[in-house]
């Protein structure tokens, strides 16, 4: 499903993704792991089509198709979807309104018929409870004076309504508390299909004891170092980032 | 018609011209005042760049066109399926067309008693007393050349007159429509009088069914009764080669509550000019503003809040939206007069440039000679948010969706502040293709 080869990026000339590698098919979920600074976020946003940070190597295939060439919302419409690490807030668009134009901008790109106001809110109810969302945050501007918790639930009550093949999701557990963080994994867990695939970007193991990983990346200055199955994550919250740093540079150094 | 001699001249001749088709009504005391306001027109002459008010607009354009008051017997006829597209259903409407009052075109349904809304025409006839005693009692005319301007040559306008704790629940919507007559000027002058906790919602609305250089220079007086309950809509949507100046002057008595929505989207240039003086304590005045303008329209939005008594409160919020080369003004006075104390005035001034080429100038300008007050300014200028543009797309709209969403939300902020319903429906259609229409012109 998505496939990068060698991905380089920079922002304002500095290098931060350092040549990345990696294969997503379709029915699993990777967990990209790594200290403060490694790339994880920027790897997110570069695949969801920032325009901030400059590709300067490296190829991305979304299904077979050039993923850098298209623009964000033409990746958003191929079935790519980001759940950010801060979600932004817009105010004077309720958050129904927002999603039902997104919603119709990728059915239309699917060639499928949009969805009238009936139809959605009868949508838009079913996929709330799988995020336990609070109705009142429908019609409310998009994220606007929402909590921490209440905007990562939004998001990957974004995600459920839209229905992507590829979700990243950045860092959705910072912020969360415990019975938040379970309610997000549950609902990103219900979402799970053979023909979707899930990438979740993490400082910590925390969200992984709850989304459980089929493969596990260690992302330290831009490149993927490690690569394991879930029990890597566990080592990692053992032992620390710094133990695979410097297992990466004696590696180097050979 | 460069020098301001010439200019004089040409509004005499006029003025002669029009003094002739009056007969009888060129004796009457309101012809004395028109008189009056030409001889101030003329020692003022136009306002230039040079007059602090005037820095930003340049309306030398309008100076120099020979603009001439459109006869009443040569008004085009105007089909009532025409209209119907400007009217706001739920409210008696009052129709202008060029200036002059059309009874065909126009809807007054069945009123309270003691209520008055009619042509200020009809009015002279019918309530000479109450005209006298008001109009032109109000707006500034001795030092503004515009006001001198419309009351030398005003001839209609509305008439609106609620007594003491009269409630009118229906809108009361005056539509001054151009046909686009070239060099027409239309000087309406309307008169609202709201009595003691009286009630009322008043829309003007300014459009053209053509396109042409033709100037609206229109005065409004309103006067708020106390505790009187009033709600004031404009929206100021002319022709784009057209000029507007507007001069709206409250007098808000104790207790008083005015609020005014103006829209200003149309001209060539136009500006608008709101004042509002409390003359009682605890009044209330909200004053709320949107500009959309594109292409090379220049707009600009001057209001005053007068403190002159203790204990009132003010509310300001202007926004702009400004695309193409698009030139915006906005100047915002509040005096807060040395005895009025408690005074709480908040004024907000807010700009989103579409494009490069548009330009605001804002102005707050506070001048506060009491010490025991509230007041609170902010003005803020900006384009688009990148991060919440990306957000929107990365979620599948399109950067030209996603960038209307977003300008459209922050238009939306001031209609929803309207409380007459089906003008709010027509101004966010207007708003989306304004929208449009920026996009084609950058």
């Amino acid at each position: 499903m998505l496939e990068i080869k060698d991905l380089h990026a920079q922002v304002n000339g500095s290098e931060i993704l350092n040549g990345v590698t990696l294969r997503v098919n379709a029915g699993e979920v990777h967990a990209i792991m790594g200290p403060n600074g490694s790339g994880k976020s920027t790897l997110a946003q570069v695949l969801a089509g920032r325009e901030t940070y400059d590709v300067t190597k490296g190829e991305v295939l979304f299904d077979g198709k050039n993923l850098l060439e298209m623009d964000p919302e033409e990746r958003a419409r191929e079935g790519l979807f980001m759940a950010f690490q801060y979600p932004v807030e817009i105010p004077g668009v309720s958050n129904t309104y927002f999603l039902k134009s997104a919603l119709n901008a990728i059915r239309k790109h699917r060639g499928q018929d949009e969805l009238d106001a009936i139809e959605f809110l009868q949508l838009v109810k079913e996929r709330m409870k799988l995020v336990e969302m609070d109705e009142s945050l429908l019609n409310r501007p998009v994220n606007e004076g929402f909590s921490g918790g209440e905007k990562k639930r939004n998001e990957i009550f974004h995600m459920a309504v839209l229905e992507p093949r590829l979700a990243i999701l950045d860092e959705t557990d910072s912020g969360l508390d415990i019975d938040a963080l379970r309610i997000v994994a549950d609902g990103v867990n219900k979402l799970k299909r053979k023909d979707n695939a899930i990438i979740v970007v993490t400082h910590y193991q925390r969200l992984l004891n709850y989304i459980i990983p089929d493969y596990v990346h260690v992302l330290v200055d831009g490149r993927i170092v490690k690569s394991g199955s879930k029990e890597l994550a566990l080592e990692l919250e053992e032992k620390g980032y710094d133990w695979v740093k410097e297992k990466a540079e004696v590696e180097e150094a050979r | 018609m460069k020098s301001i001699t010439e200019q004089a001249a040409w509004y005499q001749s006029v003025f002669d011209a029009l003094e002739k088709s009056l007969n009888g009504e060129a004796q009457s005391g309101f012809h004395v005042l028109r008189k009056k306001a030409l001889n101030r027109f003329k020692e003022m002459g136009f306002p230039t760049t040079r007059n602090e008010e005037w820095k930003f607009t340049n309306i030398t354009p309008l100076a120099t066109t020979p603009f001439t008051p459109v006869p009443a017997g040569t008004v085009a006829r105007i089909a009532p399926s025409a209209v119907k597209h400007y009217l706001i259903p739920e409210a008696h409407s009052l129709v202008f067309v060029d200036g002059h009052f059309s009874r065909d075109l126009s809807t007054i349904g069945e009123m309270p008693d003691g209520v008055i809304v009619c042509s200020l025409a009809e009015a002279s006839r019918r309530h000479a007393a109450l005209l006298e005693r008001e109009l032109a009692r109000h707006a500034p005319g001795e030092e503004n050349s515009f006001v001198a301007l419309n009351t030398a040559f005003s001839l209609d306008g509305a008439f609106v007159s609620i007594p003491d704790g009269v409630r009118l629940t229906e809108p009361v919507h005056m539509l001054f429509l151009s046909t686009g007559k070239p060099q027409a000027l239309i000087p309406p002058r309307n008169l609202f009088l709201v009595g003691a906790e009286g009630q009322v919602s008043l829309v003007e609305t300014y459009a053209a069914l053509n396109d042409g250089v033709y100037f609206t220079n229109v005065v409004s007086e309103l006067l708020a009764g106390e505790g009187a309950l009033i709600e004031h809509d404009k929206l100021q949507n002319e022709s784009r080669s057209s000029y507007h100046i507007s001069w709206t002057h409250i007098v808000q008595q104790a207790r008083s509550t005015v609020t005014s929505n103006l829209v200003a989207m149309g001209g060539s240039i136009a500006r608008s000019n709101i004042t509002t003086v409390f003359e009682g304590e605890k009044g209330l005045c909200t004053l709320n503003g949107l500009t959309l303008a594109a292409g090379t329209q220049l707009i600009d939005n001057h209001t005053t809040i007068d403190h002159a008594s203790p204990h009132c409160e003010s509310h300001e919020l202007y926004k702009a939206v400004l695309d193409g080369k698009a030139h915006g003004v906005f100047n915002g006075k509040i005096f807060v007069r040395k005895d009025a104390q408690k005074t709480d005035a908040k004024q907000t001034n807010q700009t989103l440039l579409l494009s490069d080429d548009a330009v605001i100038d804002t102005k707050p300008q506070l001048e506060i000679f009491a010490d025991d007050v509230k007041c609170t300014h902010g003005a803020t200028v900006g384009q688009l948010d990148a991060d919440q543009i990306f957000y929107l797309r990365s979620r599948g709209l399109n950067l030209l969706q996603a960038k209307d969403m977003l300008t459209f939300a922050f238009a939306a902020d001031v209609v929803h502040r309207i409380h007459v319903e089906s003008l709010r429906e027509r101004l966010v259609s207007l708003i989306h293709d304004k929208l449009h229409e920026g996009r084609i012109s950058s």
